[in-house]
């Protein structure tokens, strides 16, 4: 059973509280919010198996901090969707904006369309699958999880990466600091082919290059002490 | 933070609806800036003549028979229109030199001047301000708006949102210029001065100077790239349309929607949410540094 809140008679606290409340009762309910209106911090700090579909577009920090749940939303989610995202499934039908996943820790966060600058910075083991293309600093200082990308990178993808994997598709418009391309192992190919068959991905591993770290950047370089 | 809205209608019908859709938009970004509010609509001309928007604390004893002495000032025909703190002016487009001049003698605070825009900004929460102008009942082809929580200057009428600084031309901001004094100092060597002490209204003169010197709407914004530091989300209004720019590191949010009758922009997609036919519209994010307008 599905139950329905409709945000033009329910306010966005109670409509957090319930699904926070359900959530914590571990009964794995499915719940169907209505006219989100591109309100802020939907379905944010879920902890536990739910099932939450909203109707519409969402304003900042839709689903962050998701442990175990399933989020979808049928439009397109505001800056910071899924942040510090821990565990469980966001889906953004339309477009993500600004640092989409940041900081996360674990989980799909799976974006149908676009994501905008500084998408996945500073990840920690979150997998993040763009069917479109992803704005300039995406995964910043990125450290742990896998960045896939079936469309276009922008500037500076990957500066100061650590030990995050990067799959890109389409170009890559120029890579950040100690970001190099990386050989595709089959290892590579395996990881790559469950993460698109997770997100429903039309696309072919190998069509894919992979970036990480040069490692340079981890420790100091004595040769440099002068530049100090 | 601040907030930004625009609309521009593709579609005469829609004309009289202007004010309505642009003030759920203007108040739904409260949030953003709860200390001033400012709108600059695009209405109604009439060819030959101007229309010149001027504010004043006192309003019933500035605008007392305001009229009859720009005109004797002017030597040319003169109405008034009062709307709150604020006038509009209509006079022959020869005399608006003239006008303007006698007008800021007198202590009148412009607050822009064209053949079709008039500008109205306050201080005060942004569903107050829209209440006092009446915003609701104002039609037109298009419109941009902003509520401002102020960090370069005071809060003031003056400090507010949009700013005019050429006929039919305003520009409103999310962000902050850090080298708006430099560009301050090179504009006024060229003749080029602002009313404020605001980093936005520098930005405003720029682009205006350099449609002046015969830049196109496209390469002034352009110009704002290159020559201007910090951080920024410009919406700039023209007498036939409106263009967008972020800055390219692009912090500053943005989203725009685009249906068969109008092009919309706002700071955050709530803006748009009372919006006719948003299910069905085109909704996305501006990209950095890159230059978008939209002209009748």
């Amino acid at each position: 059973m599905t139950t329905t809140l409709d945000m033009t008679a329910t306010e966005l606290r109670e409509v957090n509280t319930t699904l926070q409340a359900a959530a914590k009762a571990q009964a794995n309910e499915a719940f169907e919010i209505t006219n989100p209106r591109g309100s802020h911090a939907m379905a944010c700090g879920l902890d536990g198996p739910l099932s939450v579909t909203i109707k519409g577009s969402t304003g900042y920090y839709c689903a962050g901090m998701n442990k175990e749940a399933t989020v979808t939303v049928e439009g397109s989610a505001g800056p910071g969707v899924a942040e510090n995202m821990m565990s469980g499934v966001v889906t953004i039908e339309g477009d993500a904006s600004q640092y989409a996943g940041a900081t996360g820790h674990g989980g799909l966060l799976n974006i149908k369309g676009n994501a905008s600058s500084r998408c996945g910075i500073s990840m920690k083991g979150i997998d993040i699958v763009v069917h479109g293309n992803i704005g300039h600093m995406s995964a910043f200082m990125a450290q742990k999880g896998n960045l896939v990308v079936l469309g276009d990178a922008g500037d500076a993808l990957g500066d100061s990466l650590y030990e995050a994997r990067l799959f890109v598709r389409g170009n890559v418009k120029s890579l950040g600091a100690d970001c190099i391309e990386k050989e595709m192992r089959p290892e590579h190919i395996e990881i790559l082919k469950e993460l698109l068959e997770k997100a429903g991905a039309d696309a072919k591993p190998e069509e894919f290059k992979r970036y990480g770290s040069a490692r340079k950047l981890y420790n100091f370089n004595i040769d440099h002490a002068d530049e100090y | 933070m601040c907030g930004i809205v625009g609309l521009f209608l593709k579609k005469d019908e829609l004309r009289p609806q202007l004010g309505d859709l642009l003030t759920d938009m203007l108040i739904t970004m409260t949030d953003r800036g709860p200390d001033s509010a400012g709108i600059a609509i695009y209405g109604d001309e009439t060819d030959g003549m101007v229309k010149i928007t001027v504010q004043s604390d006192t309003p019933a004893e500035a605008f007392a028979d305001l009229d009859a002495a720009v005109c004797a000032a002017v030597d040319a025909p003169v109405t008034i229109k009062v709307v709150d703190t604020h006038a509009v002016l209509t006079l022959p487009e020869a005399a608006e030199k003239d006008a303007i001049a006698y007008l800021e003698e007198k202590g009148l605070r412009i607050m822009g001047s064209g053949a079709s825009m008039e500008i109205y900004k306050e201080t005060g929460l942004p569903k107050d301000v829209a209440a006092r102008f009446g915003l609701r009942n104002m039609g037109g082809s298009h419109g941009i708006g902003h509520t401002r929580m102020a960090t370069e200057s005071a809060v003031t009428t003056m400090g507010a949102h949009p700013f005019s600084t050429a006929d039919d031309q305003c520009l409103v901001h999310n962000g902050s210029l850090s080298n708006h004094n430099q560009m301050r100092r090179k504009l006024a060597k060229k003749g080029v001065f602002t009313r404020s002490e605001n980093d936005t209204e520098v930005g405003a003169a720029y682009i205006s100077s350099r449609i002046a010197d015969g830049a196109s709407l496209g390469e002034a914004l352009e110009g704002t790239i290159e020559d201007l530091d910090g951080f920024f989300t410009f919406v700039t209004g023209t007498k036939n349309g409106f263009g967008v720019v972020r800055d390219p590191i692009a912090c500053k949010p943005a989203v725009m929607a685009e249906t068969e009758d109008y092009v919309a922009f706002a700071s955050e997609y709530r803006a748009f949410a009372d919006l006719p036919g948003i299910e069905a519209a085109r909704v996305w994010e501006p990209e950095p540094a890159t230059v978008y307008f939209w002209e009748r």
